[in-house]
């Protein structure tokens, strides 16, 4: 059993570095333009978005629309802190702190708000997404509207690369840990998981601070690749996005947000050309998706089956089409 | 010392009185059946002793100790696990992962070894998985341990909801109506399981049952509550005969007609 | 007196908010569904009033009569195709699809109006008249809208306690299944409260143009958060909620405006919000209820 999971790791661990390796050489020799690069950051960003808000939305069962309150929380930290210390280090202290900052924010606004059910719970975190942008909006240290601009730029693919994969094995580890079963256990039934022992309050703001916490790192990541911040970026509209990822993807299933992030960047990069009529097509789009397949593209289940040992036979042959497609794609 | 201890146990919704100055005493090792007709208060009593209701007024004592008032994860902690009238399993969670679930309370590893996985996680997982599987042998669902939990026959549902009460290492194990809409065969069968785990657990079991039969044969002492009130308290032979329990029963099922 | 102005401004500012509130609390008491698209209908009356007053160049009342028909059969047509096909999908699932309807709606009308800013023809007549008392004004215009909103809201309210589809929609609102084993018909119930309430947002919509004089394809947005955040804090499913929770807001706006800073105006309304969700999640007039176990 052990063997297994150790060859395993090593399979998966492989096919990232070649995925990692044939980028790296095909940005080095230039065949990625900055238009190809700037697809993949906005892929990379959305996944670590997306997968934390999974482990929020999807595995603990707390509606959050506040999202991007604690990416624009992590971005305006990082982008703050590079913009006086533009330094490899500068950018590193940044992203920790930016992710930091949104933790604490997550513990602080998750406290007293998580105790609230279902759409509550939703429009208190849209709520405090709103605050945060209007305090953004109009303090001085951000600019106010005008946002900042010229952030130096340390994000690479490599950073990208290292953030993405990280926040991937972190969530995915702790959802297989007895920390992650029980926030699973408070989507399942509230009331029997606490009879069972679990303290709900602590396992949801645990997870609710992870969360915020990789936000906060995907918002840093934002800023420091497209050197611009402004407090509209953060609004309302971008928490639906990642949500609508999460959603798409399959609520409860990682490898789901992984694959709709790729997707839904590549039909809207698709779609720019039709400039107007964009918007309107992706609407469309998400209506007919969730009225023919409203448990999304993965439902919970995994493309490698590395949670349940029951789904992955019955996955198999997808996994060999599409299962190691994650990063190559991208 | 009684393993749990009620006094002047009262619970008032609105202007219901559900559950009125309820007095409970259970034993060590004790099998106390749990009766009384539809609405008697039976329910929510097993919610008052696990802290999913308030009481309004009265105590609960856990071996001595007070545990009104506690959350219900707190009183879990402290030894009481049950079980649901309407089955409340995690539906869409495998049979293992249930009984994991309920065995958090023991895993002593911290959020680093959640992220990381390090070998503290890997030697506390194999512990789980290996308790878990003993616990589900006991229930014969180990084959089944990796079927979703929605997907077992209503009978098996039940009996994981039991194991995954024991998962929690209880000293008292609650049943609310674990015999409900099983065949006379599989009552037989629980009714021998039951026995069985209060004996190998060293448990004391207060349980609700519609099923006289089951009651009668196995609990050492019932109590009657009728209308939030215990109106009878004694051994199977004494409430048999007893003339409040019968007219409370007989009382309803006029009504029913 | 400027506090008794400030109160005559938040009045009418929170009428507008009472009748778009009204939607999302009855399609939420109903199908307990959040309708995010809600707000762009009252944004698509601003546009049907803006084209009855400055190209058909018809009154005011036909105006907003004819908002409000557009604005039902469109509430009816959505909740046909996009919600009812999702009655029994979770309800993340038909939140995601009402956020379709309502990007749909936007950017359509984007396309159709372009997303420039239009401004209402100016109006004339006794709706152009301002009173004057001690000082004082009130604008024949906030009377308008006061009175339109209290009006509808107390026909609305007498047809949910009297009528028939009223009684029907209070049954189902209660329990779906028990009421259509009674022989109510669910879906034209449903149906019928998202007709009232996008009949209701069509009038807000065009109000608003008389009012504010400037509409765009994005109006619904923000005014749509403060509406639903209205509906909570009154207590969501509740109809006499939806209207203090209106005019709470409203009038809490029109104060930070005026005494504090219009920046912080909207950050005032969600801090109320949330300190309501955690001090009384039912609001105002709701009641707690438990899960039962």
């Amino acid at each position: 059993m052990r063997k297994l999971i150790k060859n395993r790791n090593v399979r998966i661990a492989l096919i990232l570095l070649a995925v990692f390796a044939v980028v790296q050489i095909l940005d080095t020799v230039g065949f990625i333009d900055g238009y190809i690069m700037g697809i993949i950051a906005r892929v990379c960003i959305n996944i670590i978005l997306a997968v934390s808000l999974n482990l929020i939305t999807g595995f603990t069962g707390q509606f959050s629309l506040g999202h991007a309150g604690f990416m624009s929380i992590g971005a305006y930290t990082c982008a703050i802190i590079t913009l006086r210390y533009p330094t490899v280090l500068g950018f590193i202290i940044g992203v920790i702190m930016g992710a930091l900052c949104a933790a604490i924010i997550g513990v602080l606004v998750g406290l007293p708000t998580l105790r609230l059910r279902g759409d509550y719970l939703a429009i208190a975190t849209l709520g405090m997404a709103e605050i945060i942008r209007i305090l953004f909006l109009n303090m001085e240290i951000t600019n106010g509207a005008a946002g900042l601009i010229g952030i130096p730029q340390f994000v690479n693919w490599a950073w990208l690369f290292f953030f993405t994969v990280g926040t991937i094995i972190i969530i995915t580890n702790f959802i297989n840990s007895a920390h992650g079963r029980a926030s699973i256990s408070i989507r399942e039934d509230e009331i029997a998981a606490e009879s069972m022992g679990i303290h709900t309050t602590r396992s949801k703001v645990t997870a609710f601070t992870i969360g915020a916490f990789f936000a906060g790192i995907a918002g840093a990541l934002y800023a420091s690749y497209f050197f611009f911040l402004k407090p509209e970026l953060f609004g309302f509209a971008k928490s639906i996005d990642v949500l609508v990822i999460v959603v798409f993807g399959g609520l409860g299933s990682i490898s789901g947000s992984v694959v709709a992030a790729v997707l839904l960047e590549l039909i809207s990069s698709m779609l720019q050309s039709l400039v107007a009529l964009r918007m309107i097509i992706y609407a469309v789009l998400l209506v007919v998706i969730m009225i023919f397949r409203p448990q999304g593209l993965m439902g919970s289940k995994e493309i490698s089956g590395i949670m349940f040992k029951g789904v992955r036979e019955r996955v198999q042959s997808k996994v060999r089409s599409v299962g190691k497609g994650k990063g190559g794609e991208a | 010392m009684p393993v749990l201890k009620t006094e002047g146990l009262t619970k008032v919704f609105g202007g219901l009185t559900a559950v009125l100055k309820c007095n409970i005493e259970i034993n060590r090792g004790e099998l106390i059946g749990l009766i009384g007709p539809n609405g008697a208060g039976k329910t929510t009593l097993f919610n008052l002793l696990t802290g999913i209701t308030l009481p309004t007024s009265g105590t609960v004592e856990l071996e001595g100790k007070k545990i009104q008032g506690l959350r219900p994860h707190v009183i879990c902690k402290n030894g009481i696990a049950r079980t649901f009238q309407n089955i409340r399993l995690f539906k869409d969670l495998t049979v293992l992962d249930n009984v994991k679930i309920a065995m958090n309370q023991h895993v002593k590893y911290g959020l680093h070894s959640a992220f990381f996985h390090n070998r503290a996680y890997r030697r506390t997982e194999a512990e789980i998985i290996e308790k878990a599987g003993d616990l589900l042998n006991i229930f014969n669902l180990y084959e089944k341990r990796d079927e979703l939990a929605k997907n077992l026959p209503y009978g098996e549902q039940r009996q994981l909801e039991i194991a995954r009460a024991l998962a929690t290492d209880p000293i008292l194990l609650l049943l609310d109506e674990p015999a409900a809409g099983m065949n006379p065969v599989e009552t037989a069968e629980l009714t021998e399981l039951i026995t069985k785990i209060r004996r190998d657990y060293d448990l004391s079991i207060l349980l609700i049952e519609h099923d006289m039969s089951l009651v009668m044969s196995i609990c050492e002492r019932i109590y009657v509550l009728d209308y939030g009130v215990v109106i009878a308290e004694g051994i199977p032979e004494e409430i048999k005969s007893n003339k409040r329990v019968i007219e409370a029963y007989l009382g309803e099922e006029v009504e029913n007609a | 007196m400027n506090f008794l102005q400030q109160v005559v401004n938040g009045l009418s500012l929170g009428s507008i908010y009472a009748l778009v509130a009204l939607g999302y609390t009855m399609v939420y008491g109903i199908v307990k569904l959040i309708n995010f698209a809600h707000c762009d209908i009252y944004m698509i009356g601003a546009y049907i009033g803006f084209l009855c007053l400055s190209v058909l160049k018809i009154g005011v009342a036909w105006s907003i009569l004819i908002a409000m028909v557009v604005c039902t059969l469109l509430g009816i047509l959505i909740e046909k195709i996009a919600y009812r096909p999702l009655r029994n999908a979770t309800r993340i699932a038909v939140l995601i699809t009402a956020i379709g309807v309502s990007m749909f709606l936007e950017y359509g009308m984007m396309y159709i109006f372009s997303p420039n800013v239009r401004a209402y023809p100016q109006i004339t007549g006794w709706l152009a008249e301002s009173y004057k008392i001690r000082g004082l004004t009130i604008t024949s215009q906030q009377i308008l809208i006061f009175a339109i909103t209290v009006g509808l809201m107390i026909l609305l309210q007498l047809s949910v306690k009297k009528t028939r589809v009223g009684k029907a929609m209070r049954a189902v609102s209660l329990d779906r299944d028990a009421a259509e084993l009674m022989g109510i018909n669910v879906d034209s119930t449903i149906s019928f409260t998202f007709a009232i309430g996008s009949a209701l947002a069509g009038a807000a919509g065009v109000l608003v143009g008389i009012y504010y004089n400037s509409i765009n394809p994005l109006m619904g947005a923000l005014p749509g958060l403060k509406a639903f955040v209205a509906a909570v804090f009154g207590g969501i499913g509740i109809i006499p909620g939806a209207m203090i929770g209106g005019y709470f807001i409203g009038i809490v706006e029109v104060f930070v405006s005026g005494y504090l800073d219009s920046m912080y105006k909207d950050a005032v309304v969600f801090a109320i919000l949330i300190l309501i969700l955690i001090i009384k999640p039912a609001g105002l007039l709701g009641k707690n209820t438990g899960e039962k176990v």
